[in-house]
């Protein structure tokens, strides 16, 4: 074991630190994880108008894609996605008479994560428009609403209050699964902990820290969704006391 | 501010343009035929009130007009306008009936107010979006509409903190906003307590004195005989009797509606 005075220099911003590394990586999952989640949303969006309203072929097909993504673990998705998806790029680049495209892995990883999650995020907000009351949406169309306006105006605000829990699971979730990305060499927290700790062999001040990190992005998630539960909820009464 | 009896009988006298035509209205769902060729007109200023038991068909009937239910076959008219419809009954163009919708208006048995909504958004929502009158003119009509059905203190509130009768008061308010040509009411009183059923009719009672054309399904048959100058009774699916509301309450010819009536007496 390290003493403090030790641990503290190795996570040090500075060099010779490797604080400023872990930092990095703590940003590029961030930043995959936002990137993913929203793709996921709007995955998850489509695919729920999909399948509540879609025709057969369509509903048939997103149960095929919901199935699929949500019986495969997500480490084999992520290898399967990405090699077969910087595979299928570079054919269609070579077969337009480009050369070898070089994937930028924060695009790569927005990609695979954002297709598993939209997956999750198609039931989540399947559910949350079948909870709406009927009678919401009956007023705003007999009022002359179109059906997108329909959408934007009453359907996505009344059924935020039934999604967010489910969403604010999924955020966690991604922010989490940016740590798969490891396997395929994107420097995320992860790995850029693990290459710290083991050119120091300091691997428990080291995931210690990145433990810290993750810790630290659920503690903050928890408290912005906190609030935004309490805006989705606006007009609801609590349920403190009812029983 | 209200209008005389005098002015009222001008006004359905003089003015017999006709608001809404249905002509042989027939809906179906599934196998089971709801309405099986119904026709009504309602002129400009008419107070019709639809009567008759559970499944007779009346809520049918006025859902079919605004096309919240689509007709199986049949004819609508709103103002002279004819509703396009294919030969299996759906709407044929969108974009009319979306139109037509926004010259009625609904007020619905379960109110329907959009819950994340403050009443005052609630009532410029129509208005603000799908009319597009500014913003500030909006929301002065929504304070007038809000004070006339006695919530102008209200209009921060949201509607679930409200009790049944002030939410379908601001309801109403909501279908004011939009200036309907023609208001269709779905038994507006009939989720509500009876305590609280009064302050709604008063609502109701003030819009058919301002000569407001108005369909109402209701079972409050000393109300309907009290605002309505034309009565409908269906049974099963189909009019039974209609006339004047004199003639319909106080000498039905129909066994049906002799025994409608007493039955809810």
């Amino acid at each position: 074991m390290l003493g403090l005075g030790e641990s503290a220099q190795l996570l040090s911003l500075s060099s010779p630190g490797w604080g400023a590394n872990l930092l990095r990586g703590l940003a590029n999952s961030l930043q995959i994880a936002f990137g993913a989640f929203g793709l996921g949303l709007l995955i998850g969006l489509l695919g729920a108008y999909g399948k509540l309203y879609g025709g057969k072929v369509t509903r048939d097909l997103l149960a095929i894609y919901t199935t699929v993504i949500r019986a495969v673990p997500e480490l084999v998705l992520i290898l399967i996605l990405y090699y077969v998806g910087t595979d299928v790029i570079n054919r269609i680049a070579a077969m337009m008479g480009y050369g070898r495209v070089e994937i930028s892995g924060v695009v790569a990883g927005i990609w695979v994560l954002g297709i598993v999650q939209g997956a999750y995020s198609t039931e989540i907000l399947r559910g949350a428009i079948q909870s709406v009351p009927p009678g919401q949406l009956e007023a705003a169309r007999s009022f002359g609403m179109p059906p997108l306006m329909v959408m934007r105006r009453v359907t996505i605000p009344a059924m935020m209050s039934f999604a967010v829990p489910g969403l604010a699971n999924l955020w966690l979730i991604a922010t989490k699964d940016t740590a798969l990305l490891a396997v395929v060499g994107f420097n995320e927290l992860t790995l850029e902990t693990k290459q710290a700790a083991s050119s120091t062999r300091a691997y428990f001040t080291f995931f210690l820290a990145a433990g810290g990190l993750y810790l630290m992005v659920t503690l903050c998630s928890g408290v912005v969704f906190g609030w935004v539960e309490k805006w989705a909820r606006r007009g609801q009464p609590s349920l403190k006391g009812a029983r | 501010m209200h209008p005389s009896a005098a002015a009222t009988s001008a006004a359905t006298e003089d003015a017999r343009e006709e608001a809404i035509r249905v002509t042989d209205l027939h809906k179906s769902f599934g196998s089971v035929e709801v309405l099986k060729g119904v026709s009504l007109t309602a002129n400009k200023g008419d107070v019709v009130a639809i009567i008759g038991g559970s499944g007779s068909g009346k809520s049918t009937m006025l859902r079919c007009i605004n096309f919240l239910e689509t007709p199986s076959s049949g004819q609508i008219v709103i103002g002279g306008e004819e509703i396009a419809m294919r030969a299996d009954g759906t709407a044929a163009n969108r974009r009319q009936i979306e139109r037509i919708r926004t010259r009625l208006a609904m007020v619905f048995q379960q109110f329907n107010l959009w819950t994340h909504r403050t009443l005052l958004e609630n009532i410029i929502e129509v208005p603000v979006h799908v009319l597009k009158t500014p913003r500030a003119e909006a929301v002065t009509r929504a304070r007038e509409l809000l004070a006339r059905v006695g919530m102008a203190e209200k209009e921060d509130a949201f509607p679930a903190f409200l009790s049944g009768g002030q939410q379908q008061r601001a309801a109403i308010a909501r279908a004011l906003a939009v200036d309907p040509s023609a208001m269709l009411f779905d038994e507006p009183t009939s989720a509500l307590d009876p305590e609280l059923v009064g302050e709604v009719l008063t609502v109701i009672r003030d819009l058919a004195a301002e000569g407001r054309t108005m369909l109402l399904v209701t079972h409050e048959m000393k109300f309907a005989r009290e605002v309505a100058n034309h009565v409908v009774y269906l049974f099963k699916g189909r009019i039974e009797e209609q006339g004047p509301p004199a003639e319909v309450f106080e000498n039905p010819k129909s066994e049906r509606l002799k025994q409608f009536l007493s039955s809810v007496s």
